[in-house]
C-alpha cells in the first residue's frame, strides 16, 4: 500500500515532523536510560516512544520502518518485563536502530520511498539481540503496548488542543510585517510629535503600545529553547566518550533559555562542534586523570542565561586545558606566528591563537577531531550573527568557551548618529559610551605624532572622525562635538561625529548585492519620517580607518596598564648591588635610608650587625643573597656602607647595597616576569631597565624570625590579595608580610571567590576591578574590601589594622 | 513574433527592458546616499519599507552627468537580487516590437555601454536599445 494525494501527503508531511520529534525524545531518553537502567517510567517512555513510531508506520505503509521498529520495541518490551538487562551494547543497538529510522524517514521525505537500502544489518542484529533471551511471552508482551498507545492517543489529544502547529514561513512573514508595523507605528509618533491633536495624541499612544506587545508576542513565537540544540549533544558525547575511551558526564544549565528560531539554526553546528571538540582533546582518559588526582569521570558543562539583553553560552570541562606554550610553539612551526611576536603574547591573545584557520594542537589527528578546520569557523559563524567568541582556560583545570549571543537579528536597539548631513545608526551592542567634546577643555582630543587619541579615564584611547572614514564633508572645526566610544573585535575605539539623536528600536534590513562590497554598513533601516538609514558596521568602521588592523598593541597595553591601577605610578627607589646594576622597590616600602662607617659593623649572633638607635640593627648584604655564588669575586667593599633600612613597626633589618642610586617617580611601563629567585620582574624605570627586587624573598632568606612577630597573636590574621596582576601581589605581599599578617593571593575573581570559600579571610586587598565584582557578592559582605589607590604602605597597613579591630574586637593587633 | 518592452530615455537614448521584469515606475523619490560606495549607486529608497538600491543609469553608461535641477525617474526592476531602481530621464510607453527588427549591437559600441546593451531593435522611427537588467545592477562588474 503506498498513499498519494494531497490530503495523505500532507498525513506524511506530519508523520515525518511528529517522528523526528519522537526520534530526538527517544535519543535523550535512551542516553538517560544508559545511567538509570532501572527506571521504570523512563523505559516505558521509551518503549511508549517507538511504539507510537511503530504504529504510523504500520498505518501509511511503510513496511521496512515498521520491521526495524518492531524488532527495536520487542527489545525494549523484554526490558520493560524485566526479562533482560540493559547494557551498552544494546543501547548502542537501539541507537544505530533510531539512526536508521532517521535515514529512512529522510528518504521518505525526498522520494516518497523508503529507499533501496534495507538496512539488512541492522535488522539482522535486532533480530538476533531480540531472539537472544527465551521469548515465550511475546503475545502477551505485545498486548500491553496496545493499552498504552490508546493512553497515548488522548494525551496527544490533549496536548494538540494546546497547541497548534504553525509553518516556519508564516512565523518569519509576521516577523516581517510586525517589522513594518514597527517602523510605521515611529512614523505615526513623529508625525504626531508636530501637532497638537488630543485625540490622534492619544491613539498614536495606544499605537504605540499595541506595536510594542505585538512585536514582542511574535517576536516569541520565533524564539525556542536552546535545549532544541542541546537535546542532541547528550548523544553526541556518549558516542564520542564511547569511541575515545573517556568517560564523560554532560551537565545542562538553562536549557530553557530562548533564542530566536534563526540564531538557533546558526548556532547549531557551531555548539555541537564546541562539545565535540572539548569532549576530544578537552577531558583527559580516566588514567590520564587519575594520575593528576581528577576523578576519573570527566565533566563537560553547559550553561545558557540571560546577560544585558544577550544570551550567553558557555561550554565548559574540567580537562586538561590549552598548553599555551604548545600553542604557540605550532603556530611558529606553521608560520602564523612569529617567534618575537610570540614572546609578547599575552596569554589571553596566545589563546585566542586556537581560532586560527589550520591550526590544531591535538597530539593526533583522529577522525573527530584535531585537523585544524574548525574553530575558526565556529568564530566566524558566530560573528557573523554579531555574536562573540571567549576562551578562558587553565592548564590542569579545565577550558571554557563563552559565546556572547544576541537574541535576535530582526529588530535592535540602535543610537541614530548624525555626520556630515547624514543619518547613520549604531547598533546598541558596539556602543560603549559618548563623550561630549569641548576643544578648550581637557576634554579634546591630543594628538600623538599626528595620531589622534583621547584620554579616557587614564588611558589613551583611539579617534577617529566618522566624515574622514566615510568621505563626507568635514564638520566645521571649533564647535563642541560628540564623540561615540565604540567596540569591536575586543577594542574600543572613539569615533568623532556631528551629533547624536536617540536610541530607537531599529528594523535591520539588508542591502542589496550592489553595497556588499563596501564594508560600512551592516544593513539599513527605514526612520521615522520615512527615510532610509544607514546601520554602521563597527568591525568595518573600525578596520577603515586603521585602527582595528594597527591599535592592536596599544589598546592592550592599555589594556594591561588599567587591570594594574595599584602599580600604574610609584615612587621607586633605585640602587645597585653586586651584577644588579639597576635594582628598584616601593619606595612606600623603605623605613630610611642610612650609611655607616665600617668600622661600627660588629658580629653578634653570627651575624653583622650596627648599633642603631639604641638598638641591634640586622645587616645583610643583598649581594649574598642575589648571588651566593660570586661571593668570592665581590669588590672592595664600600666604605661608609649604604643601607636602605625596612622596618615593620618592630623590628629593623638593613639591606646592604653597593649604591643608592636614585628615587624615581614614574609611571612604570613595561613588565615581564622574572622566574629568578629575589626579583619580581623587570621594569622600564625612567628610560632604563630596572630589576624589581622581592623584599619578602631577600629578608626571609636572610633571617627566618623576621616574619615571625615579637609579640604573637593568638591568631594570625589572614589577608587575602586580589589582583589581576602578579606584579602588584608581589608588592602588596612584601608590605604585608613584613607587618606579620598571613597572606593569600588570588589573581581573578574566581580565585577570590574560591579562597574566600576555602580560608577564613579577615580582609581582601583588591585592585578595584576585583573590588567591585567582590562587593556583587552578598555572602562575602562581612569580609572588608581594600582597594589600594596609591601603594602608601602606612595608609594600608593602618587601615588594614583597623579594619581587624573593627572585625575581630577581642582581637589586639600589631601596631603597624 | 513581438516582444513588449517598457520604454525610457537616458541622455538622449532610447532604451526599452522586457516588460515583465519592471515591477513599477516612480517619480523621484528622496534617497539616502550611501558614502563610499561604488559611484553609480545614487542612493538607497524607501520602497513602501523594502530598500531598493537606486543606480544612475547615466553614470552606468559612461554618459554626462544630468544637468542640474533635472529630477530624475525611477525605474524599478526586478532582478536575481531583488528589486533594484534605475534612474532614467524620461519614461516612455510600452511597445509592441518585432522580433526581426532586432540586430547585435554594432561593434563601435563603447565598450561600458556594450557591456549592458544587449540588443537594438530597428524601429521605424529610431532605434531602441535593449537593457540587459541583470548585468547593468551588477556593479561589481564595472570595476572589473
Amino acid at each position: 500500500m503506498k498513499v498519494g494525494g494531497m490530503q495523505d501527503q500532507d498525513v506524511i508531511r506530519e508523520f515525518l515532523v511528529e517522528s523526528r520529534e519522537n526520534l530526538s525524545r527517544l535519543e535523550l531518553e535512551l542516553v538517560d536510560l544508559e545511567k538509570r537502567p532501572k527506571d521504570a517510567p523512563l523505559l516505558a517512555s521509551v518503549f511508549r516512544t517507538i511504539h507510537t513510531i511503530k504504529g504510523t508506520c504500520g498505518f501509511l505503509g511503510y513496511t521496512l520502518l515498521e520491521k526495524i521498529t518492531h524488532q527495536a520495541e520487542s527489545i525494549l518490551c523484554q526490558l520493560r518485563d524485566g526479562r533482560r538487562d540493559l547494557n551498552p551494547p544494546l543501547i548502542s543497538l537501539i541507537l544505530e536502530t533510531v539512526d536508521a529510522i532517521k535515514k529512512i524517514l529522510t528518504s521518505i521525505e525526498q522520494s516518497g520511498e523508503e529507499g533501496p537500502d534495507t538496512f539488512a544489518g541492522v535488522k539482522g542484529r535486532l533480530w538476533n539481540a531480540a531472539q537472544a533471551e527465551p521469548d515465550p511471552e511475546a503475545p502477551v508482551a505485545d498486548k500491553a503496548p496496545e493499552e498504552k498507545s490508546t493512553e497515548d492517543t488522548a494525551h496527544a489529544q490533549t496536548t494538540t488542543d494546546a497547541n497548534i502547529r504553525v509553518g516556519v514561513g508564516l512565523l518569519d512573514k509576521l516577523m516581517d510585517l510586525v517589522g513594518e508595523l514597527v517602523l510605521t507605528r515611529n512614523q505615526i509618533l513623529q508625525f504626531n510629535a508636530g501637532r497638537e491633536d488630543p485625540s490622534l495624541n492619544a491613539t498614536s499612544q495606544r499605537l504605540n503600545l499595541i506595536t510594542t506587545e505585538l512585536q514582542e508576542g511574535v517576536m516569541k513565537t520565533r524564539m525556542q529553547p536552546i535545549g532544541t540544540v542541546w537535546n542532541k549533544l547528550p548523544r553526541v558525547v556518549r558516542d564520542m566518550a564511547l569511541s575515545l575511551g573517556k568517560q564523560i558526564r554532560l551537565e545542562m544549565d538553562g536549557a530553557g533559555t530562548e533564542l530566536d528560531r534563526t540564531i538557533i539554526e546558526a548556532i547549531k553546528d557551531p555548539l555541537v562542534h564546541l562539545v565535540r571538540n572539548a569532549c576530544d582533546h578537552g577531558i583527559e582518559t580516566p588514567d590520564c586523570r587519575a594520575k593528576s588526582g581528577k576523578p576519573p569521570e570527566g565533566r563537560l558543562t553547559l550553561r545558557a542565561y540571560h546577560e544585558g539583553g544577550q544570551v550567553n553560552i558557555e561550554i565548559g570541562d574540567d580537562g586538561a586545558g590549552i598548553d599555551i606554550d604548545l600553542l604557540k610553539k605550532k603556530a611558529i612551526a606553521d608560520g602564523f606566528l612569529r617567534e618575537d611576536a610570540a614572546l609578547k603574547l599575552s596569554d589571553r591573545e596566545a589563546l585566542n591563537l586556537i581560532f586560527h584557520a589550520g591550526l590544531s594542537t591535538a597530539r593526533a589527528v583522529t577522525n573527530i577531531s584535531g585537523r585544524g578546520v574548525g574553530m575558526d569557523v565556529v568564530k566566524s559563524n558566530i560573528e557573523k550573527i554579531g555574536g562573540i567568541v571567549d576562551v578562558a582556560s587553565r592548564p590542569g583545570e579545565g577550558t571554557t568557551v563563552k559565546l556572547r549571543i544576541p537574541l535576535t537579528l530582526a529588530i535592535i536597539p540602535g543610537l541614530v548618529i548624525t555626520s556630515g548631513g547624514e543619518r547613520f545608526v549604531i547598533p546598541q551592542v558596539n556602543l560603549l559610551e559618548l563623550i561630549r567634546l569641548e576643544n578648550d577643555s581637557d576634554k579634546r582630543v591630543e594628538y600623538v605624532h599626528g595620531a589622534p587619541v583621547y584620554r579616557r579615564r587614564g588611558s589613551l584611547l583611539p579617534v577617529t572622525w566618522l566624515n574622514t572614514v566615510l568621505g563626507l564633508k568635514p564638520s566645521e572645526a571649533g564647535e563642541v562635538v560628540s564623540m561615540v566610544v565604540l567596540q569591536a573585535e575586543d577594542r574600543q575605539f572613539g569615533v568623532v561625529v556631528d551629533g547624536i539623536s536617540d536610541t530607537q528600536e531599529i528594523v535591520v534590513k539588508p542591502l542589496g548585492k550592489q553595497l556588499k562590497g563596501v564594508n560600512a554598513y551592516a544593513g539599513a533601516t527605514i526612520m521615522g519620517d520615512g527615510h532610509v538609514a544607514l546601520i554602521l558596521d563597527v568591525p568595518g568602521i573600525g578596520q577603515r580607518s586603521g585602527l582595528l588592523a594597527e591599535s592592536r598593541e596599544q589598546t592592550r597595553a592599555a589594556a594591561e596598564r588599567k587591570a594594574e591601577p595599584a602599580a600604574q605610578q610609584q615612587r621607586l627607589l633605585l640602587f645597585r648591588a653586586g651584577s644588579f646594576t639597576r635594582l628598584a622597590v616601593p619606595l612606600s616600602l623603605v623605613s630610611r635610608l642610612e650609611e655607616f662607617p665600617r668600622s661600627s659593623i660588629e658580629r653578634a649572633g653570627g651575624h653583622d650587625v650596627v648599633q642603631y638607635r639604641d638598638r641591634i640593627l640586622r645587616l645583610i648584604s643583598l649581594q649574598t643573597v642575589l648571588e651566593p655564588d660570586c661571593l668570592g669575586s665581590a669588590a672592595e667593599p664600600a666604605d661608609p656602607v649604604q643601607a636602605i633600612v625596612f622596618n615593620n613597626g618592630e623590628r629593623s633589618i638593613g639591606v646592604v647595597v653597593d649604591q643608592i642610586l636614585d628615587i624615581a617617580e614614574e609611571v612604570v611601563t613595561v613588565r615581564q616576569g622574572t622566574a629568578r629567585a629575589g626579583l619580581l620582574g623587570s621594569g622600564v624605570v625612567g628610560k632604563q631597565v630596572a630589576d624589581f627586587l622581592d623584599l619578602t624573598y631577600v629578608i626571609r632568606s636572610a633571617s627566618e624570625d623576621w616574619f615571625r612577630p615579637a609579640a604573637a597573636p593568638e591568631r594570625t590574621l589572614k589577608i587575602l590579595i586580589a589582583d589581576p596582576s602578579a606584579f602588584s601581589r608581589g608588592l602588596i605581599r612584601g608590605g604585608l608580610d613584613m607587618a606579620g599578617y598571613s597572606v593569600l593571593e588570588a589573581a581573578t575573581c574566581d580565585e577570590t571567590i574560591a579562597a574566600l570559600e576555602r580560608y577564613s579571610v579577615d580582609i581582601v586587598v583588591a585592585a578595584s576591578a576585583l573590588a567591585d565584582s567582590l562587593r556583587a557578592h552578598n555572602e562575602w559582605q562581612h569580609i572588608p574590601v581594600l582597594a589600594p589607590g596609591d601603594f602608601d604602605r602606612e595608609a594600608m597597613l593602618h587601615s588594614i589594622a583597623h579594619l581587624a579591630i573593627a572585625t575581630s574586637n577581642q582581637q589586639e593587633l600589631q601596631p603597624a | 513574433m513581438t516582444a513588449q518592452f517598457s520604454t525610457f530615455f537616458v541622455g538622449g537614448l532610447f532604451f526599452g527592458v522586457d516588460v515583465r521584469s519592471v515591477q513599477e515606475v516612480l517619480c523621484f523619490q528622496p534617497m539616502t546616499r550611501v558614502p563610499q560606495a561604488p559611484g553609480v549607486i545614487e542612493g538607497l529608497i524607501n520602497l513602501r519599507g523594502q530598500i531598493v538600491t537606486a543606480i544612475d543609469m547615466r553614470r552606468r553608461l559612461g554618459l554626462p552627468v544630468r544637468p542640474e535641477g533635472e529630477s530624475p525617474m525611477n525605474m524599478v526592476v526586478r532582478t536575481t537580487d531583488g528589486a533594484v531602481s534605475l534612474l532614467v530621464d524620461e519614461i516612455g510607453d510600452v511597445l509592441d516590437v518585432d522580433s526581426a527588427t532586432y540586430e547585435k549591437p554594432p561593434e563601435n559600441l563603447d565598450r561600458q555601454a556594450r557591456e549592458i546593451i544587449r540588443g537594438v531593435y530597428k524601429m521605424q522611427d529610431r532605434l531602441l536599445l535593449v537593457l540587459d537588467t541583470e548585468r547593468t545592477v551588477d556593479v561589481a562588474a564595472i570595476a572589473a
